[in-house]
């Protein structure tokens, strides 16, 4: 399925230049390792939970701990999130939230 | 509005877009061709991103296998802990996702005709060609190893028939034999795949034939995931796995493969009960033919877009290419076509590529319940691979067993995962 909404309702509150960098086809590229283990549109067949669908601030809030170290219960996504900013992980939020369980 | 304007673009990306297209300007011609070579990892994913990105493309998969066995899980084969049918897969699902899937072998490249010719003689055109086609080996490099010798000292490093030789020569193996693993010199697919499969062959043998012995020859003094490993093997196999390092004389540079002998640099021979002998590799042949690879073997690329730094719209992705600090792992092969997929899609609608961007994450089983991992995230930086500062790393060394169960438990996810994204199976 292929997915062009717009974020740039999100984007406009982080300035121009981030704007320009956030567009669909950036997204879904960041996004692109993520069906990886989390399955094909964030949907996983496996042990690994799905995050299609899942609510925009819940996953903002979930990947930022996981970035800064503070979520005890996790194993290898700290070391994933470190290699994304925070527009970049919002975006991501918005991507899979997007998609619809 | 930006948004509109892509929309229509990508709408109108069908069209036929031979030779560079000026940005926005498309050229109605007719579908435009994509021909990926080989249906593993990058090949597959590629193929089946591609149609996502744009239904109109007509994609053409060439793989001569009818069922892909895969290098991943194929050490829990070994092991004991899955079956055949579990690391095995089939093209039905590219096909329903609208994927034109030929059972071929590609036998030459033109570049500048764009065509590819396939071992019956038939010839493809292409618009772009995808080139993912793992590794093959050095045969003869590695004196007195070659095709023959690999019936008798398996090296199991392509997933099939030799995977299932070995694993039935350590079911021969009497208790109280040697299986001995051979590492390669240079680079090699999935650098902690040797130390899996030490650690899965060890599993086995220590609940059928606990008096044996895993002894790992090596040519390299330190390895992926070297603390973790070890950690694990004395925790769950005390001193049944034992690994000669390259300054200890663990470099192999000669074989006996009817003896199964293993002599090292400084002429130490070793006997083996069975000996798994990893080849040095280089990429598939067929890059050599469609005049993408350098010296070293191995083929170099432009980073943003996983396409030949030497033969324009030709896109080499996985194993085969040179793009470390990424490792050659199927996971890596995946996030890079993708990358390539996206690169194409827009160039053939006349648009740039939108930036790339990559993760990695290799899980090894130590033993049933006791998973490790390594993970990177990477990015584009100019023409090379670059890993984010900060980004990725091992696991913990010091967490407990909650985690290694939860890591055993979140590999067969990825595999699970990955499958479905690559081949639509589970
Ligand atoms: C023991 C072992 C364990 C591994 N475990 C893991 C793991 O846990 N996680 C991980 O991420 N990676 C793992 N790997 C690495 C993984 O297997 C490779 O990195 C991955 O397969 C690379 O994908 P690829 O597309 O480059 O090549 P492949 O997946 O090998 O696909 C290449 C395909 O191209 C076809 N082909 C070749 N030449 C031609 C031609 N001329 N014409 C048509 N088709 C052709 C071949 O038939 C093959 O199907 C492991 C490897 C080994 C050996
Ligand atoms: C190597 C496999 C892997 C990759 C790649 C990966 N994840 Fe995860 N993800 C996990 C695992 C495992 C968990 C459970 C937490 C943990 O153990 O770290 C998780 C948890 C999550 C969660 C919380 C889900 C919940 O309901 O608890 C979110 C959100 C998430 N990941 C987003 C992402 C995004 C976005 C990406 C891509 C940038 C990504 N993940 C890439 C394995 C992965």
């Amino acid at each position: 399925m292929i997915r062009l909404l717009s974020i740039i309702p999100l984007a406009a509150g982080l300035g121009a230049a981030h704007a320009q960098d956030l567009d669909p086809a950036a997204v879904q590229v960041l996004a692109g390792p993520c069906a990886n283990c989390h399955g094909p549109d964030g949907r996983s067949p496996g042990a690994i939970p799905s995050i299609a669908g899942l609510p925009e601030a819940d996953a903002v809030k979930r990947m930022l701990a996981f970035r800064d170290g503070t979520d005890p219960s996790a194993t290898v996504m700290p070391r994933l999130m470190k290699g994304y900013d925070e527009a970049e992980i919002r975006a991501l939020a918005r991507w899979f939230a997007e998609i619809g369980q | 509005m930006k948004m509109t304007m892509r929309r229509d673009v990508l709408l109108g990306m069908g069209a036929g877009m031979g030779a560079m297209a000026l940005p926005g300007i498309v050229r109605a011609q007719g579908a435009a061709r994509v021909v990926v070579v080989g249906g593993g990892f990058g090949g597959a994913t590629a193929a089946r991103y591609l149609r996502r990105l744009n239904p109109e493309l007509r994609i053409t998969l060439v793989e001569p296998q009818e069922r892909f066995v895969t290098c991943p899980f194929s050490n829990l084969y070994l092991g004991g802990l899955r079956d055949w049918d579990s690391i095995t897969h089939g093209y039905d699902g590219l096909r329903a996702a609208g994927v034109e899937v030929v059972h071929a072998l590609a036998e030459d490249v033109d570049g500048s005709a764009r065509t590819l010719t396939l071992a019956d003689r038939t010839r493809l055109d292409w618009d772009r060609l995808v080139l993912s086609p793992g590794i093959d080996f050095r045969w003869g490099e590695l004196a007195g190893y070659d095709q023959a010798a690999a019936e008798l000292a398996p090296h199991a490093w392509k997933a099939g028939p030799q995977t299932q030789l070995l694993r039935r020569q350590l079911e021969e193996m009497e208790d109280g034999g040697t299986f001995a693993i051979v590492v390669p010199q240079g680079a090699f697919r999935c650098p902690p795949g040797p130390y899996e499969r030490a650690s899965m062959v060890a599993h086995y043998l220590r609940t059928h034939k606990p008096r044996s012995k895993v002894l790992i020859l090596d040519s390299q003094d330190r390895f992926s995931k070297q603390a973790l490993f070890q950690q694990g093997w004395q925790a769950l196999y005390g001193d049944m796995i034992e690994w000669i390092g390259q300054s200890d004389d663990g470099l192999v540079v000669e074989v006996d493969a009817g003896a199964r002998e293993a002599v090292t640099a400084f002429g130490t021979r070793h006997k083996a009960d069975v000996l798994n002998m990893i080849p040095p590799q280089r990429a598939g042949l067929i890059a050599d033919r469609a005049g993408v690879t350098d010296e070293t073997g191995w083929v170099p690329v432009r980073a943003d877009r996983f396409e030949s730094a030497r033969v324009p719209g030709v896109h080499v992705l996985g194993d085969a290419t040179i793009a470390a600090p990424m490792p050659k792992s199927g996971f890596c092969a995946n996030a890079q076509a993708k990358v390539a997929a996206a690169a194409i899609a827009a160039d053939l609608a006349g648009q740039e590529p939108p930036p790339a961007s990559f993760a990695n994450t290799c899980y090894s089983l130590v033993g049933p319940g006791y998973g490790i991992s390594v993970a990177g995230v990477y990015r584009a930086e100019g023409e090379k691979v670059i890993e984010v500062e900060g980004s990725g790393g091992v696991s913990p060394l010091e967490a407990g067993p909650g985690f290694r169960q939860a890591e055993a438990d979140y590999g067969a996810g990825w595999y699970a995962s990955i499958c479905a994204d690559v081949w639509g199976t589970a």
